[in-house]
């Protein structure tokens, strides 16, 4: 009897065994995905690809500092070397967890800074299937989650959850993350459309180790209704490196010091 | 009017005359010679004699210099060193005969080079073009940039040939009071084009409270309006084509400085501008005032001070810019052969409606100081210029395609004048390598004087091809 006790509560409460909820597996994950490390660099190679396999190519490099605790405020530097046309261009993002990102852009043909309009965060990153939010991440708060199951992904045992949107004006009605239960990194997530049908994929293919922070080296974010999608490497990356806060300003969007970009 | 933009109109003297149709229609022959003192520039009947840049043979020299220091054996060894570039075509075709009879506003290839090469704390740019230009059937180079750049924890150096841009305008130049070519936005170049270099020597001071820019340029340079031979300008004064252009002289005193302190508060951008030079729009001044037989094209001396102001705001960004036009040889705007002092202002809004559309509003204004003055000084029976000019614009982008498509639409709307210009554009990039653009310029409205009505001759439809690597 104590034994069948035993197994009942094993069954009827998987979940509260594990003592986490949903909200916790996507901060955890939000922090392991978007915030490890005080500062954060890499190269960066994305690969837009065409249905009928055309490709573009945007090489980047990615600078980010944090402020504040995991979920708070962040940095972000962009430069650019590819392609020809944008080559030399630099961005610049101040990440506020509530409120609209303040997003200023440096055009080297005509050296000029202006900030650029930053309503929508879920629109295209360089004309990528990559939105702005899946670069700097997306506020937990604006989601509900749940925890629908727990599953295996390869050789990962992972939590998977439901993300629904709070608001209406977005353009998934849910999504599925799978997060892995080591690393907390998501491991492949699917978008699925106002009709309930899946659209788009992201798939986190490999993932490395670096200065002891497990870094998704790899990964795809695929529309499938599209056919398009892009694929990004980062070819090089660190932690720790000691960004200054100088670095994000007008002064070196200008003029992107060599030692940061290259 | 005199934005920066519409400056580049040459012949803006009805403008400044604001001419009702009752004036204009009534203006006498010689009115409309005695007109033209007050105003400024008109088209050169003739083409301009070449303008010497003095400083370019300095910058390259400096260059040079560099160069050899930054290319020598060990040096160059650690160096970094990039060369990029274009090849382009790039022709505009007029929906009309050009005053000289010709079809095309521009028909030319080029080819841009750009060596980088950075030892830090030093670097050496180079932006030469070289081009065939089939209209004149000649070819030339052009040094676009070239400068050095020092770059120290707190300031930084840059001396040579740069552009620099100034002010939030799109189009519209309040603070920007650098070197333009209206010719080249006119006829359908690329925007990049639309800024010329200058020849002199930035500073950057960055201490933690505010930064700060200052620049001395010792050469001047004016804006490059278009050439009468392509352009159906109005021209008040048609009849005397002797006209000489004079330059400030290239001296101490008369070294253009600007100071730029800039830095953020609560969130959005502030800046303060200063600047003492030139007017870089040329003014006239007739032999004789009667019958004029000679015109003197000088640029009279102006200080500006502005400020502006950019943010987040209302869902969208929030621009705001003014500058008051100190125009030091017309204080008192009695003279009416220099330009009154002004106060410049400019609002725009910038917000992103869908996914890859953006809208861009702007509202312009231009308030002339010292009305009754200017008003007085005229010559019976003159027309007047207004006291308030105003100009709105709308520029609608639309990316598809994964970006590799643009729509654009950019348009000017003179409320004052009536007229307007509209500038769409269709850009595709077939590769990362290779984009082209068409695109239209097309005038209208207003009167033959108005800053874009007097265009209204030189609509054009243009094509720009560029290979980049």
């Amino acid at each position: 009897m104590r034994r069948f006790l035993v197994f009942l509560v094993i069954i009827l409460f998987p979940l509260e065994a594990s003592a986490i909820t949903a909200d916790e597996v996507m901060k955890k994950s939000q922090e392991a995905f978007l915030y490890p490390g005080k500062d954060f660099k890499s190269r960066v190679m994305m690969k837009l690809i065409s249905k009928g396999g055309q490709e573009r190519i945007r090489e980047l490099t990615m600078l980010r500092k944090n402020y504040g605790e995991s979920g708070g405020d962040q940095k972000y530097f962009i430069y650019f070397f590819q392609p020809a046309d944008v080559k030399d261009m630099t961005f610049m993002v101040y990440k506020y967890p509530v409120k609209d990102d303040d997003r200023w852009l440096f055009v080297p043909a005509i050296n000029m800074v202006r900030r650029i309009a930053a309503q929508d965060k879920r629109s295209s990153f360089v004309g990528s299937d990559f939105t702005y939010e899946d670069v700097s991440g997306r506020d937990i708060e604006d989601d509900t989650h749940a925890i629908v199951k727990e599953e295996k992904v390869g050789a990962k045992d992972c939590y998977v959850i439901k993300s629904t949107p709070k608001a209406a004006d977005v353009d998934y009605s849910y999504k599925l993350s799978w997060i892995d239960k080591t690393t907390f990194l998501p491991v492949k997530e699917e978008y699925y459309d106002r009709r309930g049908e899946l659209y788009k994929v992201f798939t986190a293919d490999e993932v490395k180790d670096v200065k002891g922070f497990p870094t998704v080296t790899k990964r795809t974010m695929k529309n499938l209704q599209s056919g398009h999608r892009t694929e990004v490497t980062y070819i090089k990356s660190d932690y720790n490196i000691g960004i200054e806060d100088s670095l994000f300003s007008e002064r070196y969007l200008r003029q992107p010091p060599k030692r940061w970009i290259e | 009017m005199k934005t920066a933009f519409s400056q580049s109109v040459t012949s803006d003297s009805p403008q400044r005359g604001g001419l009702s149709d009752k004036q204009s229609k009534g203006m006498s022959q010689k009115a409309e010679v005695n007109f033209c003192l007050f105003v400024l520039v008109h088209p050169h009947p003739n083409p301009p004699p070449s303008r010497g840049r003095g400083a370019e043979l300095i910058s390259l020299f400096l260059i040079l210099l560099f160069s050899l220091g930054l290319f020598s054996p060990s040096y160059a060894f650690a160096a970094d060193i990039s060369l990029h570039g274009f090849f382009q075509g790039n022709y505009s075709f007029g929906t009309r005969a050009n005053p000289d009879g010709g079809d095309f506003k521009l028909a030319e290839e080029r080819l841009q080079l750009k060596l980088d090469a950075s030892k830090e704390p030093f670097r050496l740019f180079i932006k030469t073009d070289a081009f065939f230009d089939h209209i004149d059937e000649k070819g030339d180079v052009e040094l676009r940039e070239g400068y050095i750049d020092y770059t120290a924890k707190k300031w930084d150096l840059r001396i040579g040939r740069q552009v620099i841009t100034w002010g939030l305008g799109d189009l519209l130049f309040i603070n920007d009071v650098f070197p333009k070519d209206y010719e080249a936005f006119f006829s359908g170049r690329p925007m990049e084009y639309l800024k010329k270099g200058v020849d002199g020597v930035k500073v950057g001071l960055y201490p933690v409270f505010a930064s700060f820019e200052f620049i001395a340029v010792p050469f001047f340079e004016p804006n490059n309006y278009p050439d009468a031979r392509r352009f159906h300008m109005f021209d008040p004064m048609p009849n005397v084509t002797n006209r000489e252009e004079k330059d400030p002289a290239s001296n101490f005193k008369n070294t253009e400085l600007a100071l730029r302190i800039y830095r953020g508060i609560a969130g959005f951008d502030a800046s303060l501008y200063f600047y003492r030079g030139f007017f870089r729009q040329p003014w006239m001044m007739p032999d004789n005032p009667m019958m004029p037989t000679k015109l003197s094209l000088f640029y009279p001396k102006l200080s500006v001070y502005g400020a502006s102001l950019q943010g987040r705001a209302l869902e969208g960004v929030l621009s705001v810019e003014t500058g008051y036009y100190d125009s030091k040889q017309d204080r008192s705007g009695t003279d009416y052969t220099v330009p009154n002092s002004q106060t410049r202002f400019l609002i725009g809004y910038q917000r992103q409606l869908w996914e890859d559309f953006t809208v861009g509003l702007q509202y312009y204004m231009e308030y002339m100081h010292d009305y009754s003055e200017y008003k007085r000084a005229q010559p019976a029976g003159f027309p007047k210029d207004r006291k308030l000019e105003q100009l709105a614009t709308v520029r609608l982008t639309q990316f598809l395609m994964h970006q590799n498509l643009r729509l654009s639409l950019f348009s000017f709307w003179s409320p004052s004048d009536g007229d307007y210009m509209l500038n769409p554009e269709i850009k595709y990039n077939f590769s990362d390598h290779v984009w082209g653009a068409v695109g239209g310029n097309i005038y209208g409205g207003g009167e033959r004087w108005s800053q874009f009505g007097q265009l209204d001759k030189n609509d054009n439809i243009y094509l720009q091809l560029r290979y980049e690597f």
